[in-house]
């Protein structure tokens, strides 16, 4: 029997749920490992995991400074998509969702991936082409998209404001069905659960205060629980990226840490079946199973690691939100967050060996990680193990912006807030 | 009367009866009422619907914290759901719903889900609706399938899709002192500050000012303590530097001592009063903050806790006191502190029975044992209660022999008939807004309860917030923070007031939870049972967050104001650690649920700005068809009746090219570059150069941003030595400016140049066509427009009808073009003249489609193929880089991936079949529907060609210029389009300029 | 948050506009050394605590703004105008950080 199943829900229920084991062992660091990954987070797990699974790599920990995935991975809105422009990004993310399709059974962990499909509003015949364009885009590459028309898009979403004297009527869309949402607590859980089983070591509460040196080369960190040795070093700590980074020296990086906010809204009965973004603003909303609406907008703009954002961001976002769905304006918001985002200067991740010899580099996520989770881990536990970036991963280099050959999907140049 | 009101008593008016329903029945409450209050009253004892288990709840407390009692308020068919009935105030005609209940609250079918109580543990989503490996239900699809049912089974209101008629409305205030809560902490610090003279806004959540003088039933210096409170919220109204803020939660506390509150204005009324909003979102930028926010009683953790009938005491006594209502007739008590026996004598006073108070503690003091002989209760210390009885209402409850160290004690239980159990577990202060502000908690042994530090940066705290619960140390707390919030000295405090009865002991037995059988409810909305904790530290969810997202405790609608600490308390317990290291959450905004439409406020219905020209009234007089870009309106076509919008644009086209046309240019960005540096400036920020250009003289300018890619394109136009007008892109001009100001500013801020946004004060209209020049002529005076005068890209100023104009002969048709810019106030006027003086030539007024049709004929560019990503050599500007000096990008433009060969290139397409190209259709070497692979490029813009006969496009195409000549194929399986191509030079209509040079 | 604007004073977040590190010091336009302008264009200081950074009160003088501000709890310790301050400066960076 697999550890999780109906099955062993029921001989533990009959048991009185006194058998169950804790999902990952609280381990404490030995002295030295062959991987050291920084950060317990979705992509640092993952990595780990796909360390041990991929690559037989096990001799491995992961450290993370407090609970583990107290970062983004259980601060985004769980959007899981393919649907982009560039070819880079859009082969990556595809593989991305590829492996969300079998997640739960990989990991014998339910991450309640749910292909409801993100839908692109248009609100002009310009934005329908530039969304056909990205469509096509897809299309060529072998990743599912459609176009909708505003009465596709009136059934779909019965809420939605399709009237033509609406500011910003909606012209059309653009779907990709096999997108959708994820749990994403149960996704750092799953990861480091398998990991754990396939002898990985995830401490928690352990905080990277330095890197050890021999010469140039990084052969380790000191942490508040002491001096762990490793022979390659992992850093995944995207929205704290500056901060480790400052540690190890790096002072300059391509990339500026700004807070993203977050809402949800009370518990509703299923009202929206898809994730919808807006196309005159930044506004994105899907419904969590349990039935809030989960929402959120542009970056607070400025550079932060507080997780905790401003006022006006609020007011922009739930304007969005009611200019969309004017039935939602007595719904009400019940709790908000903060997360802080790695914003690189061309709205692409990076992944990378380097920048120090024996460090290998995983970052930039903008506010786009977490759907990234699986291909990350995937591609930098390759990049780890072979030295060399992962094909999929390659173009994610950091020398790219020294090369010119910057990914930007949203054709901003380096000013980071508007990626 | 109703069954359970009071024969007296209660700050209802009696003489008032109100009429609603709820689930469909009438019922009738009084002036003063809440729906849980007036439900109470009837008799009403089920409520709602429990999330997981859909087990019946009731009403355990009488305000903000109450987990059960959700209903959905309807205005016809605008749905609120998810409010407490003791947040609603009933009002003539106000119908409510219960919730989260099929078919009906009374008998819901998921309650089966009780059953499966052990399978359906905390976390079992994760453990199983994996499904097969293989098959049509394989990858996530086995999940998708189950949790279609497991959502419409969760959820609690329905939301409507009909909109909100309501309106939103928004306040900024500033005060020297915001007081957060209105008890008698709270009005005695806005009392403090008032009289200092400061700015004062005193914000309380409920109707009535006062907080717990509204239900103690104390006397303050021998005056009812209600009395007390109104004398103080008397005297504050007289003060014109006081605003007084009701029905008004305080809920989010933001950087720079920034409050976001929210004021209930018409959710109380039939129908909303003369121009008042529904909701008043408040911003209130205080000084200093003074936190009197209370505290909230919390439930004991045992099984059947949750069955309707079970309420906190304190919400017992404030049902009796300020509504005259009974929660029920017989009693028992239950507590671990002494505040449950003031709530004892008062339900007792007010006529019911108090059948037996059960006290954790062997040790009960004497005032509380002579409270209990008072009442004639049995008092049963050293006892707890182990279950409940009844269904749907609770019938009686078991007690067994208790002690603090062992837990329940063997022997024989005893069963008491009750219909009520009012239950305290000790207090919790409501700290919430403290914690958004940054303050950490501290753990006291003493209260088993998480206090706030002394004071914060710009905030101080007074009374329950404290944990200071005797309420004339509230009074002086309160005297004290309105002092140092308003800035003034301290000074000696005087004696406290007289305070009857005198206060009890505050505090509790360190006791969270009863261990027995059955489900003991931590979270009551979400179900989360004391035992769920303990699988949860089972399973290695230790730290609060990690409980809190694998059990959901705290994450209903209520945000575990009464669930918190019993949560982490036997989280401790199960660790084996002191609560304090088992750590607390930090609270978010919102600190109670907000309405999202009031942080819309007046931008509900009403999202942005509409920015119009000048003559958007004329271009919806003469039937133009209008469309958004951006913020503008802008026309689409004049469309005659029967045309379709192909029609349309291809005739104003082709009658542009045959004889004229006039195209509204005021969105254009424009901008006043001047000063002495002016050419200078605009030397470093173009690729080409400005200062050779002669005064009276316009100039095509590119400029790239500091990575090299193109930024922006436009006509900067020389007025004077140092006097230039700069245009830009409709779709760039805030950026631009921005851009400029930044370098000016911060870069080069020896350059003496001053830059003005003046694209409001310029209306703009360009008129093309061979017969352009006549038009021109037949109405401007003041000047010559010949070639002499006005040869191509030069100004020259006049008048037309009187109004001064500014003229520059340039092109985007492609046309003998002119650009006539008139002051805003004169834009219809001049416009008029010039359509009056175009008619005999056969003029037509032509909208964006014709202008992108003949651009898109002369192969100009706009933000379609400068889309942030594309170099000027990509888009055949490389002409424009000039090599005689730096300027903004040159550094950066020439990397090896801006230069790289297969870069995507502008080039020109020819539809092949006849049939329409689309934008955003890709172009590929051959067709593969099946499987579309091999983009080359795309295309940005597409139309009908009328110069040509042919539809035609630009594309983006990689080797661009090697494939002129070339056939390759669009591919756009999206609109399942298909069809071969020619790819040409995107300059399709007459490349030499013969026309528009004239 | 607020920013005191030396011009208007005390004014909300939502008036300013972010222009980012204010560190960066644009290289001499002359020069074409690609590791110089490549620093310039992409890399950032990104503290965590006390920043120097280029604020533009867009909605209200429009002058660009050189700010101290915390960015672990958003306080603002200086505000100065960038134009005649240049890039805004506070002691705290450590020794080896580049400007």
């Amino acid at each position: 029997m697999a550890e999780y199943s109906a099955l062993s829900l029921l001989k533990n229920a009959l048991s009185g749920n006194r058998d169950w084991k804790p999902a990952w062992r609280k381990a404490s660091p030995k002295p030295s490992y062959d991987v050291v990954v920084i950060g317990g987070g979705g992509h640092g797990l993952s990595t780990a995991y796909y360390l041990a699974k991929e690559h037989g790599i096990t001799n491995v920990a992961v450290l993370e400074k407090g609970y583990l995935g107290s970062g983004n991975v259980g601060r985004n809105t769980t959007a899981v998509r393919s649907n982009y422009l560039l070819p880079q990004n859009t082969r990556f993310y595809e593989h991305s969702m590829k492996m969300w399709e079998n997640l739960s059974h990989d990991l014998n962990y339910n991450v309640m991936f749910s292909q409801r499909g993100v839908l692109n509003l248009a609100h002009t015949p310009g934005q329908l082409d530039d969304l056909a364009r990205k469509g096509n885009a897809m299309r060529h590459l072998g990743v599912d998209a459609e176009l909708m028309t505003p009465a596709q898009i009136g059934r779909r979403v019965p809420g939605l404001d399709m009237s033509r004297s609406a500011r910003f009527p909606i012209y059309g869309g653009l779907m990709q069905e096999r997108a959708g949402t994820a749990r994403h607590d149960a996704v750092a859980w799953g990861y480091a659960r398998g990991a754990d089983r396939r002898g990985v070591d995830i401490i928690e509460n352990c905080e990277v205060t330095g890197f050890l040196r021999d010469g140039d080369r990084i052969v380790g960190v000191t942490s508040n629980r002491g001096e762990i040795r490793a022979r390659k070093v992992a850093v995944a700590v995207a929205g704290s990226t500056g901060r480790v980074m400052q540690l190890a020296g790096v002072d300059k990086m391509p990339i500026e840490s700004q807070v993203l906010q977050a809402f949800v809204s009370e518990s509703l009965k299923p009202f929206l079946d898809t994730v919808l973004t807006f196309g005159m603003g930044h506004f994105y909303v899907g419904q969590s199973d349990k039935g809030g609406l989960v929402y959120g907008g542009d970056l607070d703009g400025y550079n932060s690691y507080a997780q905790r954002g401003n006022l006006p961001i609020v007011e922009e976002v739930m304007s969005e939100m009611v200019a969309l769905f004017p039935s939602l304006a007595p719904v009400r918001v019940l709790r908000s967050w903060g997360g802080v985002c790695d914003m690189s200067m061309d709205g692409s991740p990076i992944i990378t060996t380097g920048p120090l010899p024996g460090m290998y580099l995983n970052c930039g996520w903008c506010y786009g990680g977490f759907k990234a989770t699986p291909a990350s881990g995937f591609c930098f536990a390759h990049t780890i193990a072979r030295d060399a970036p992962h094909e999929l991963s390659a173009p994610f280099t950091l020398d790219r912006f020294s090369r010119g050959a910057v990914i930007d999907d949203k054709g901003q140049g380096p000013t980071p807030r508007l990626h | 009367m109703s069954p359970r009101r009071t024969p007296s008593g209660g700050r209802i008016d009696r003489l008032r009866t109100i009429r609603f329903t709820f689930d469909g029945t009438a019922y009738a409450g009084h002036q003063g009422d809440t729906l849980a209050s007036a439900l109470l009253s009837n008799g009403v004892s089920l409520f709602g619907r429990s999330f997981k288990y859909h087990r019946p709840r009731g009403v355990l407390t009488a305000g903000i914290d109450e987990p059960n009692a959700l209903v959905t308020v309807l205005r016809g068919d605008v749905r609120e759901p998810n409010i407490p009935a003791t947040m609603v105030e009933i009002y003539e005609g106000l119908v409510a719903v219960s919730q989260n209940r099929f078919p009906s609250l009374a008998y819901d079918v998921s309650a089966i889900n009780q059953l499966g109580g052990k399978f359906i543990s905390a976390g079992f989503y994760y453990k199983t609706f994996m499904g097969p490996v293989i098959g049509p239900l394989k990858g996530t699809r086995f999940w998708m399938l189950c949790e279609k049912i497991i959502r419409r089974a969760a959820g609690l209101g329905r939301a409507g899709n009909v909109p909100d008629p309501s309106r939103y409305e928004r306040m900024n205030a500033f005060c020297d002192v915001l007081v957060v809560g209105s008890g008698p902490a709270g009005l005695s610090a806005a009392r403090e500050a008032a009289t200092s003279g400061a700015r004062v806004i005193l914000a309380e959540l409920d109707p009535t000012f006062g907080g717990s003088a509204n239900w103690s039933g104390e006397t303050i210096d021998g005056e009812p303590a209600i009395a007390w409170a109104s004398d103080i919220v008397g005297e504050l109204r007289d003060h014109d530097n006081v605003r007084l803020l009701k029905r008004t939660t305080v809920w989010g506390y933001y950087d720079g001592n920034t409050l976001a509150a929210i004021e209930r204005v018409g959710d109380h009324k039939a129908t909303p009063a003369k121009g008042a909003p529904r909701h008043r979102h408040w911003t209130i930028r205080a000084k200093n903050v003074v936190l009197a926010s209370g505290a909230f009683e919390r439930p004991l953790v045992f099984a059947g806790n949750d069955r309707p009938g079970v309420m906190m005491a304190s919400a017992a006594m404030r049902y009796a006191n300020q509504y005259g209502v009974l929660p029920g007739d017989k009693i028992v008590v239950f507590a671990n502190n002494d505040s449950a026996y003031s709530a004892a004598a008062t339900l007792n006073k007010a006529g019911a029975t108090i059948v037996a108070i059960a006290d954790l503690r062997q040790d009960v003091s004497e005032d509380c044992r002579t409270l209990a002989r008072e009442c004639g209760a049995e008092l049963l210390t050293g006892h707890a209660v182990i279950a409940t009885e009844g269904a749907k209402k609770l019938a009686g409850v078991k007690l067994a022999a208790f002690s603090i160290a062992a837990g329940v004690l063997p022997g024989n239980a005893r069963k008491i008939e009750a219909d009520c159990l009012i239950v305290s577990g000790g207090w919790s202060p409501t700290i919430h807004l403290a914690s958004q502000a940054g303050a950490r908690p501290v753990w006291d042994d003493d209260l088993q309860a998480f206090l706030p530090p002394e004071s914060g940066n710009g905030w101080y705290g007074a009374g329950g917030f404290n944990g200071t619960f005797s309420t004339a140390d509230a009074i002086l707390e309160g005297f004290a923070a309105g002092r140092k919030a308003a800035g003034q000295p301290e000074v000696e405090i005087g004696t406290a007031p007289d305070i009857e009865p005198a206060a009890l002991d505050p505090r509790p037995a360190p006791v969270f939870e009863i261990k027995a059988n059955g489900k003991a409810f931590v979270d009551y909305q979400h179900d989360v049972t004391a035992d769920d904790v303990r699988l949860a530290h089972l399973e290695g969810f230790v730290s609060v967050e990690h409980l809190k997202r694998y059990t959901t405790l705290g994450m209903a609608t209520d945000q575990g104001k009464g669930s918190n600490v019993p949560g982490l308390a036997i989280m401790a317990e199960a660790v084996g650690k002191p609560i304090p290291e088992v750590g607390t959450t930090r609270f978010r905004p919102p600190y109670a649920p907000v309405s999202v439409g009031s942080l819309a406020a007046e931008r509900f219905g009403d999202l942005k700005p509409d920015r119009l020209t000048p003559m958007h009234d004329w271009h919806l007089e003469n039937g133009a068809t209008m469309y958004s870009a951006g913020l503008w309106h802008r026309p689409m076509i004049y469309g005659e009746p029967g045309e379709t919008v192909e029609q349309a644009y291809v005739r104003e086209a082709q009658t542009t090219r045959q004889a004229a046309g006039i195209v509204d240019v005021s969105t254009l960005g424009k901008i006043a570059v001047q000063g002495p540096d002016a050419a200078e400036f605009l030397d470093r920020v173009y690729t080409n150069l400005f200062s050779t250009l002669p005064v009276g003289k316009a100039r095509y300018g590119l400029m790239l941003r500091e990575d090299g890619l193109v930024f922006d394109d436009g006509t900067t136009w020389r007025l004077g030595d140092n006097d230039f007008l700069m245009t830009t892109t409709t779709a760039n001009a805030g950026k631009v400016m921005q851009h400029l100001e930044y370098f000016l500013d911060v870069v080069w801020p020896e350059l003496r140049v001053h830059l003005t946004s003046v694209t409001d004060q310029w209306a703009g209209a360009a008129i093309g066509g061979p017969r352009a020049r006549e038009i021109l002529a037949a109405c401007v005076t003041g000047t010559k427009v010949d070639n002499e005068a006005l040869p191509f890209m030069g100004i020259v100023h006049g008048e037309i009808a009187g109004a001064p104009v500014l003229i520059c002969r340039l092109s985007f048709s492609g046309e003998m073009a002119f650009e006539v810019y008139s002051g805003s106030g004169h834009g219809t006027h001049v416009w008029e003249a010039l359509i009056e003086a175009g008619e005999p030539f056969g003029m037509v007024p032509y909208g964006l489609e014709a202008l992108s049709t003949m651009r898109i004929e002369k192969g100009h560019v706009t933000g379609a193929e400068i889309d942030g990503r594309t170099s000027a050599r990509d888009l055949h500007l490389g002409w424009m880089l000039s090599k005689k000096k730096p300027f903004i990008g040159s550094a950066m433009m020439d990397r090896e991936g801006l230069v790289a060969s297969g870069r995507l290139e502008l080039v020109g397409l020819i539809s092949l079949d006849n049939r329409p190209l689309n934008g955003g259709a890709h172009i590929v070497a051959e067709i593969d529907t099946d499987n579309p692979h091999g983009s080359l490029g795309h295309i940005t813009a597409a139309c009908f060609s009328p110069a040509l006969g042919k539809y035609i496009a630009l594309a983006l195409v990689s080797g661009g210029k090697a494939r002129h000549g070339k056939r390759a194929h669009v591919s756009d399986p999206l609109r399942n389009r298909f069809g071969p191509v020619e790819i040409v030079s995107h300059h399709f209509f007459d490349p030499e300029g013969k026309r528009m040079h004239g | 948050m607020l920013i005191t604007c030396p011009y208007c004073g005390p004014r909300d977040v939502s008036e300013f506009a972010y222009q980012g590190d204010g560190n960066r010091k644009r290289p001499d336009p002359a020069s074409t050394d690609p590791e110089t302008w490549n620093a310039y264009v992409y890399d950032r200081l990104n503290p965590a605590g006390a920043h120097n950074e280029i604020w533009q009160h867009a909605g209200g003088c429009r002058a660009h703004l050189a700010v101290v501000r915390d960015t672990l709890t958003h306080e603002v310790s200086s505000v100065r105008f960038a134009r005649e301050h240049g890039a805004p400066t506070h002691g705290r960076r450590k020794s080896g950080a580049k400007a």
